[in-house]
Parts: C-alpha cells; structure tokens; sequence
C-alpha cells in the first residue's frame, strides 16, 4: 500500500469531522449528498432569477430593469438551472444509488469523484460574480447573450462572456470526471453475477449520458474556447471578416447542445420505470426495448443538432434532412412511453409522492415531445422558432421531463438516503400545486409564440399582455409550490417515522435489501446475483 | 483489490484520452466546416477551383444580381457597378464593383463573398476576383475592380436567379 | 386537469387587468401569403394530429389508473417477466406507428411545405434589401435606388410608463418598408454587426440576417395592409426594440410611392448641390441636435460625466473635420458623425442623416456651447463622403 492510499484508507476508518469531512471526503453518500443539496441550493437560485423576469414581463413596459439586466438574468437562469440544478441532480442520485444498485463498495475513483463536486462551487461562484461585481461598477454584470452564447454577440458582450467561458470550462471538466468515474463504476465494479442486460435501467440511462458527456462536452469546451482567442488573441473563428463564420458556433454549440436534453433526461428516464414497477407492484415491462430505445435515442441526438438552425439559412436538402431525422427520434420515444404505460397496466397501483411526479412527469413531458415532433417541420418552424412556443415547449421537456422526473426520484429515495419518512401531506400538495401552476405559466406561452411573440424580449406589444400576466401569475405560484419541497426535505433529513429498508412495497432491487440509511460502507463484501 | 484498481485507473485513462480526442474533433470540425460548406455550398460559400471544361449551354440564360455591404469601421463608398447580368452556364463573364476610398489615410478591406440561394453557390465560381486578397486603397482613391466568374453548367434547373453579395472588411491590422 | 384548464383560465381572466387591446390570440396571425398560408395549414394539421396522439395515449393511461388501483383491490398481473422475446415483439408496434406517422401522414405534406418555403423555381419580380444592424433595419431597393433605415417610433416615455401606450405599442416605426401586392419579393437578408432575424408572422417568412454573408426569403403579399413583426434574434440591449413594419400598397400606389421617394432623394441631393448659409446649416442643425444628440450629449453639450463625453470644449469637434482634399480625418468630427465610434454609444449616421442635416448639426457643434471653429462643412462636401 502506498502512503496515499493508506492516507486514503485511515480517512475511510476515521472521517474528519466538520467541514473538513465534507472538503476531503470520498464517500460516494456523502459525495452524492453533497451534489443533491449544491443542486437543490442552485434549482432556487435559478428559480429567483426567472421571477426576476416573470415579474419584468407581468405586464408592458419596463418597470423593474433595464433590458441589458433582462438579458443576463434569461441566459444565467438557463445556465444554472441545466448545469447546475438538472445535472448535479441527476449526478448526486448516481453517486448515491448506482453503487447500491449494482453493489459496488463505493465509486470506483473516490477521490475523482471528490474533485469532480469541489469543481462546481467555484463555477457557481465564476457564473454569479459578475452581478455581485457590476454592483461595485466593476463591469456591465454577467453574460448577457443567453445561455446559447451566439457569436458574434458574445464576441461583443463585456467581461460576464469571460467569467461564463472559464464556469463553463470548470463545469465541463468536473461533469467529464464524473461521467468517467460512473462510467468505469458501471463497467468495472458490478456485483458478479449482475450482467449488462441485468443492469438496472437507472444505471444504464446513466451509462448512456455518461458517455454522451464525454463525446460532447470537450465540444462544447473548444467552441467556447475558440470564442475566447477570438475575443481576446485576435483569431477569426467567427467573424467573417477574418475569414470565419459566425454559423460555425451554431453548429459547434448545437452538436453539444441537442444530445445535452438527452443528457439531462436519460437518467430520469432510467429511474422512472422504477418508480413505475414499483408502485404498480409489477416488473418492469420491456427492459430489452428500453435499453435499446435508449441506444438509438443516444446515436440519433448526435446527428440532428441542425433542427435548432433552421432559419439561419440552411440548404433545402440541409433542412430536409435535419426534419426527418428529428422526426425520427419520436420512434424510440414511442417505445419509452409504451413500456412505461404496460408497466402501469394491469399493475395495482397506489399514487404516493413519487408515483405521482412520475405519472405527472409523463404526461408533460408528452406535451413536449409531441410539441417537439410538430417543431421538426422545417416549414412551420420558420414561425415557431425563436417565439414563446419554443419556450413553452423546452419548459415542458426540462421542467416537466427533467425536474418533475427529479423530484419523483427525490421522493423515492429520500426514505432510504435519510432513513425517515417525508410528510406524504405536504408532498401531495406540492405535486398538485406544481402541476397546476407549471401549466398556468407554460401553457399560456404556446399561445404567446404560436401569435407572433419572440422569445427573449424584455418588453412586449399590448396583444400578448394577457397571456403574459397569467404565466407571471402561474411562475409565482410555481416558484412558491417548491418551497413545500425544501420543507419537506430538510424535515424528512431532521426526523420523522422510521423508513425501514424498504418504504415502499414493490421497490425491488439491491438497495432496498439495506438498511435505511445505508450504513457509511456497503457492500464491503460483494453480493452474489441470482 | 489491487488489479481491480490498476483496471479503473486503465478503464478511466482511456475514457480521459476520449475526451481530450473529443476536444481535437471539435477543433478539427472547423476545417472540416470549411470544406463542407465548400463542397456543399453551405452558407453560400462559392467554390474557386477552376471549371471544368463542361461546355456552355447556350440554350439557357440565368440571371445573376450583385451586392456590396461595407462593414462598420471602413469609411469605404463599395457598389455593384451593375445591378444584374444575364449570363449563360458555363461561360466565363465579368462584372465590375466601384469603390472608393474616402479618409484620408491608405485603408485596407478585405471583401467576403456569399452566394444565395444555397443550391447555387456550389456551382458558382470565382476564376479572378478582388476578393482573393486583401485590397489597399490610397486615401481618396477610386478603382473599380473586376470579378470573372462562372456559373456551372450543372446548376439545378429550377434556378433562375442567383445573387453574388460582397461584405467589405476592414483587414487587419486596421483599428476597429 | 385539461378540462378544468380553460375555466381556470376564464377565471383569471375575469380577474386580470384588462389592457386595451385583449386579444387572447392563440393560434398563428391570419395568413397573407402563400407560405403563410401554407404554413397554417400545416401547423393545424401537425397539431391536430399531435392532440390525437396525446388524447389517445393517456386515456389509456388514464383508464389503467382508474382501475389497476390497489384500492380497488387489483392483484398485479403476472404475465409480464423482464425482456422476453414476446416484449421485443409488442414494443415494435408504437415504434412502426410512429413510423407512419412521422414520415407518411406528416413527412409528405412537411416536405411539400420546405419546397414551397424554399421556393427558386418561379423568378421574383423584385427584390428588396434588407440589412440588421444594432437595432434598426436598413430597407434598399436596389432597382429603384431607394435607401432608407427603419427605426421604432414608439417614445422612451411610452416604454417607461411615463406616458400611455399607442395602439401599436413596440410594433411601430419610422419609416416602414412598403411592398406591392401580388408580386414575388425576394427579400435579402445580410447584417453589419451581430445576428439578426427578420420576422413576419402573417407572412410566414423568418430568417436569420448575418454579418458577412446574404441570405434570401420571399413574400407574395396577397392583401393590402399593414404587418407588423419583430427582430426574433437575441441581439444585445435594444432586441425587443427592432420592430419589423411592412405597407403592402396596391400597385399604383406603391408606383406613386416610389416617385415620392426619388422625388425626396432628388430634392434632397438638390440641397446638397448648392451651398448653404452659415445661418441656414446652424438652423438646421440645431433642429438635429435637439432631436438626435441631446438625449445622451445633453441640451448645453456637456454630456453625463463617465458616460457621455462632454462636447463643449472637446477635443474631437474642436479638431479638424475634414483635410484639405475634402476627405475624412480620421477619427475627426465628421469621421466620429458619419462613422459612428465602434463599441460605444456614438452609432453611424450616415445611414440614418441625410447630407445637409449632418453638415447642419456638425456645422452647429462646432460654432456652440462655447466652441467657435468659426468654419462650417457644406452638405456637397458630406455628399462626397458617402
């Protein structure tokens, strides 16, 4: 043994206590633990900016900033609440659940791992400082080009663009890490026995984005890297005048752009059947054709990434192309839903917290796939493009399919990460709340875009302030239903009825033959699979 | 436990490596960009090898429009010196820009050429233009300056119209 | 949920403050070309079938909720073991549905869409420039050798709340772009700085205007009428300020106009030939100055300290403006007006003054606020420089 990893193993034997536990630890719980709460601390965050603007928007004219603050609070939110709520979440319950899942002892690279979360404060930190700064008159204040970072605007936007490059540049690093780290896990470190297509679908749901993390961001890392040397050393990678093309950023951010919403939702996709089987009492239905849905979802998200450019003058074999292979994607995605729904069918279903955000989750995120197979006609998307039915729609696929599916995942595991049970009460409102009041805000914005609003304006003509004042209304409400969840949450964390090992009846799977909470190591010993 | 570390190390190297070969491909999607957009005529990029002896179709007439855009930061007066020419696949022709220099100081531009609709820019081509280098113009100068191109006989039928549009530059080493 | 949505809505509705001109509008702005029209078709076609798919879907979904409960004392079913063949063989079906779907019932009249979209088959009648820059819209006719910029003209005060909002609050301009009906306009797209997008909904037609390179799209308008769109491109601070306003006019008229406008440019070039009184420019610039450069540079020229250079004892206006061969100085007075100063407030405005009024106000700056250069610039010397 080396001394590092004899270090290594006395910091195991006997955790520091205090914040130094937290700063040095290579526990995947108390790493996933961390993630979770980095994630829930920044889903508000993100959220108080949207308010910001929502309140902006609740009717026209411009009362509460001017359009330069506007334009920074649009992107940032976006950046915060993709690579700051969405995928830490979805991070922290691999951390959490993968090596209890495949009973693995730990991570496979536990100090990896540790670098991997320590990387995201300080980007959170890069990302928000400007706001701080242009209050003390250093700068104009944070990124103001939104969160798709369109050259040549961001050739031109002020020192925010800088500080959002080197957050970007963190985050991609530490989610490149954390990719590889369950990656190897995955592959490495399952219990004998457990073979690939006896995974279970969270794991591979995250194997998939673990490897779509890998494959773009580092794209995503070298445009924004070209966008720096073009800001500050003088190259020409989008600027036409130096021989560049300001298309390019839009091909190399798109590439990165369109497989990340898959990123973001394969792991949510990968526990929903769970959640499914488990509250219907019944295995889960079609395990093959999930997987493989997921593996032609995973290919074809690389290769569509043009349906985002459709009005910036592609060919007409360019547009026709991009339109039939973003159709397509609906083809596994009708497999998903299938599976999904015959797993429920003949079930005997109860609906607790979980189940509902799952069942919720589902059915919103059918609003915004089916939104999404119509946005593929290059045609019509000429006019949908760039409005407010682009908005609603991702909001339906991000909000409905990423964090609703999130907190369906939180109410399932926090019996077993904390031991004690969450108030079933204040979680059936939260549910009933969100649902109601994420249609009450995105709903109307369907209508907004489809009669002519573009998205990402400050200020709006009298014919779209009606719908505006009820999705303001609606975000406010929707903002407000969360804070039942961060109730819950830190009650469920301080106490509450014993858990037991297994909460919820039909739960099936390694995790739940364990205590709740899981002691600090598990599966010190390898289980044998049947 | 120790083989089972010198694995993941191995496993997450190798995943590392893919990465890093991630960011290379992204870098090397710009020339890949470039000559997609070259071979396609994506983004308008018209092609400058030289044309093949392909014949002229003397039966079929198309119509090419011209325009000039001066950028922000070059006091330059830039212009089509007609507005369109009719021209036969396959032949070579020529049209005239008028520019003119109005600081007082020698400026250098650097004109950028686009083709629309799409579909036609691949059968375009350039055999001499201004556009090839950067241009210097004497404070007050005027010049008019020549562009022989032409267009391939292999155009789409359905295309008629096309439109050679030029930004002009300021090049570097200019202030902005 | 979805039933009670609507009656939710007309509740709040009751309780919203009502602006003037509710609308309530909910699906595309009533077509006025071809694409457009086309587009609608599509849209209500995509849509309805979308709505189909989703109501049959979750009435299944609905049905397996309301009666595989637990509570109703339901025993899960048995018949499903993981990955059996029989599985594989059941989850071909959504899949070979959705394959009709999307490339037979939506994919051929999808296609039919992008070529009538990408229309270069029939020749256009005419052709109009259209040029984005930060954040107004440059309108040419080349044919005709019209030129002109298209600014909003709804007032600070109205944005601010300070006064009441017009009618066409936000969607109004200057000057708009005017288009005959029944004729194929092929619109060309380019930009001088950052990305920008074209945008009328009732014309169907978007597309992106981008620094350097030419873009095209095309309108056939088939009703006389005013249409309003936006820019749809994030483009800095004064996005949502670059409304898009076009005048389709019957042919006569817009014949008429196109007279009235070279009449204007004549008359104006006229002001340029001959040579104007020392009093005649300061007048005439003092108009200008009010008008355009007060609102930063302020009324006595003193500027806003750290944010508008002061112009009473500067530098620049109390420097050359032009060399002794009638050419620009760099970075002179006349260079600053015309050309604008990159990454700063100060913009070009060559494109939106015309000769005389940038003699005028150039000549006025630099005979006022405490400033006597004594000299004047002629709008036939400003003329050269264009």
């Amino acid at each position: 043994m080396t001394t590092g990893e004899l270090a290594l193993h006395q910091a195991h034997a006997v955790p520091p206590r205090g914040w130094l536990r937290w700063l040095t630890t290579t526990n995947h719980k108390d790493i996933g633990t961390m993630y979770l709460v980095f994630s829930l601390a920044m889903f508000f965050v993100g959220g108080l900016m949207i308010l910001l603007v929502r309140a902006e928007l609740f009717r026209p004219g411009l009362q509460l900033m001017e359009p330069e603050l506007f334009n920074q609070l649009i992107g940032v939110h976006a950046l915060v609440m993709i690579f700051m709520a969405l995928m830490p979440a979805a991070t922290g319950f691999a951390n959490w659940m993968i090596p209890l899942m495949i009973g693995a002892p730990d991570m496979a690279l536990p100090r990896l791992n540790n670098w991997s979360f320590w990387l995201l404060p300080p980007a959170a930190t890069l990302l928000l400082m400007p706001f701080v700064l242009a209050l003390f008159g250093v700068g104009t204040g944070a990124v103001g080009t939104g969160w798709t970072l369109y050259a040549p605007l961001s050739v031109q936007d002020g020192m925010g663009m800088d500080f959002a490059i080197f957050a970007i540049h963190l985050l991609g690093i530490s989610s490149v890490m954390g990719s590889i780290n369950i990656i190897v896990t995955i592959l490495n470190l399952r219990a004998p026995g457990m073979t690939l297509m006896k995974l279970p679908l969270f794991a591979w749901g995250w194997l998939l984005t673990a490897f779509m993390l890998v494959a773009v961001i580092p794209v995503l890392a070298g445009a924004v890297t070209m966008l720096l040397t073009d800001r500050h050393f003088g190259t020409h990678f989008f600027n036409a005048g130096g021989g560049g093309d300001p298309i390019l950023f839009q091909h190399l951010f798109w590439f990165f752009g369109h497989p990340e919403v898959y990123i973001v939702l394969f792991p949510v996709w990968g526990f929903t059947p769970h959640i499914l089987s488990a509250f219907a009492r019944k295995p889960v239905y079609g395990y093959r054709a999930q997987v493989y849905a997921f593996w032609v979802i995973g290919v074809l998200s690389v290769i569509v990434w043009g349906h985002h450019i459709m009005t910036s003058g592609l060919s007409t074999a360019g547009l026709l192309y991009f339109m039939y292979s973003t159709m397509a994607i609906s083809l596994p995605l009708s497999v998903l839903f299938f599976c999904w729904i015959a797993t429920l069918w003949r079930g005997a279903m109860t609906f607790e917290a979980p189940m509902l955000f799952a069942l919720g989750m589902i059915v919103l995120f059918g609003v915004g796939g089916l939104t999404g197979l119509v946005l593929a006609d290059a045609a019509a998307d000429a006019q949908y493009h760039h409005s407010y039915f682009v908005v609603a729609h991702f909001h339906y696929t991000l909000f409905a399919g990423g964090i609703m599916g999130i907190m369906a995942g939180a109410y399932f595991w926090l019996p077993k990460m904390t031991g004690h049970l969450y108030s079933e009460k204040l979680a059936q409102w939260h549910f009933w709340l969100t649902a109601v009041a994420f249609n009450l805000t995105f709903l109307p914005q369907f209508f907004l875009g489809l009669a002519g609003m573009p998205r990402r304006i400050p200020d709006y003509a009298l014919q779209f302030a009606d719908f505006n004042w009820v999705s303001s209304v609606g975000a406010f409400f929707l903002g407000a239903a969360q804070l039942l969840f961060l109730v819950n949450v830190v009650k469920c964390i301080r106490g509450g009825p014993p858990a037991g090992d297994k909460p919820w009846e039909g739960a099936q799977g390694l995790e739940w033959t364990l205590p709740s909470p899981p002691p600090r190591h598990t599966f010190q010993t390898r289980p044998v699979g049947e | 436990m120790e083989p089972q570390r010198r694995a993941n190390r191995r496993l997450a190297l190798k995943l590392g490596a893919g990465a890093l070969a991630m960011a290379g491909f992204g870098y090397a999607l710009v020339p890949l960009y470039d000559a997609f957009c070259q071979a396609t005529g994506l983004n308008g990029r018209t092609g400058t090898a030289e044309a093949g002896a392909t014949g002229v179709a003397e039966a079929r007439w198309v119509t090419v429009e011209f325009d000039g855009t001066v950028m922000p930061g070059l006091p330059w007066r830039f212009e089509p010196a007609q507005l369109k020419q009719r021209v036969h696949p396959g032949e070579p022709a020529t049209a005239f820009f008028r520019v003119k220099n109005l600081a007082d100081r020698p400026l250098d531009g650097r004109a950028v050429p686009s083709v629309t609709p799409p579909a036609a820019a691949r059968h375009f081509t350039k055999t001499e233009c201004f556009c090839f280098g950067r241009q210097r113009l004497e404070a007050g100068e005027e010049r008019v300056m020549p562009v022989t191109f032409i267009v391939s006989p292999e155009l789409p039928r359905e295309l008629g119209t096309l439109t050679l549009a030029y930004a002009f530059f300021p090049s570097e080493g200019e202030e902005k | 949920m979805s039933v009670k949505f609507p009656l939710l809505l007309a509740a709040l509705a009751a309780a919203a403050p009502h602006s003037a001109r509710a609308e309530w509008a909910w699906n595309f702005p009533a077509p006025v070309t071809p694409l457009a029209l086309d587009t609608l078709h599509v849209h209500n076609t995509f849509m309805a079938i979308a709505l189909a798919i989703f109501v049959v879907v979750f009435a299944i979904m609905l049905y397996s909720i309301f009666t595989h409960r637990k509570s109703r004392g339901m025993e899960p079913a048995t018949f499903t073991r993981p990955s059996t063949a029989a599985q594989v063989f059941w989850t071909t079906i959504p899949f070979l549905v959705f394959a009709f779907i999307d490339f037979i019932l939506m994919g051929i009249p999808a296609y039919h869409s992008v070529v009538v979209m990408e229309d270069t088959r029939s020749d256009a009648d005419m052709v109009v420039k259209v040029t984005g820059s930060q954040w107004k819209w440059q309108y040419e006719y080349p044919e005709e050798g019209i030129r002109f910029v298209s600014a909003l003209a709804t007032t600070p005060e109205q944005i601010a709340d300070r006064a009441a909002k017009g009618e066409h609050y936000l969607l109004e301009v200057d000057h708009p772009l005017v288009l005959p009906v029944g004729k194929k306009v092929r619109i060309l797209l380019t930009s001088t700085d950052v990305i920008h997008t074209w945008w009328v909904p009732q014309f169907g037609a978007k597309r992106d205007a981008i620094p350097g390179f030419i873009r095209e799209t095309w309108a056939r308008i088939e009703r006389p009428g005013t249409y309003r769109g936006q820019c749809a491109e994030l483009c800095g601070k004064g996005h949502g300020f670059m409304p898009v306003v076009v005048q389709a006019v019957a042919e006569p008229e817009y014949r008429l106009w196109v007279a009235r406008q070279k009449g204007e440019q004549a008359a104006q070039a006229a002001g340029a030939e001959r040579v104007w009184s020392r009093d005649e420019l300061m007048k005439q610039g003092e108009t200008v100055y009010g008008k355009v450069c007060a609102v930063c540079h302020q009324a006595q020229g003193q500027g806003i300290p750290g944010a508008f250079p002061a112009l009473a004892g500067s530098k620049v206006v109390n420097g050359p403006a032009l060399d002794r061969q009638g050419r620009l100085v760099k970075d002179g007075h006349l260079d600053r007006v015309m050309n604008g100063k990159p990454g700063t407030a100060m913009q070009a405005f060559k494109a939106t003054l015309s000769d005389s009024e940038i003699a005028g106000v150039v000549t006025y700056e630099r005979n006022s606020f405490g400033n006597k250069m004594g000299d004047a610039v002629q709008p036939a010397q400003v003329k050269a420089l264009r």
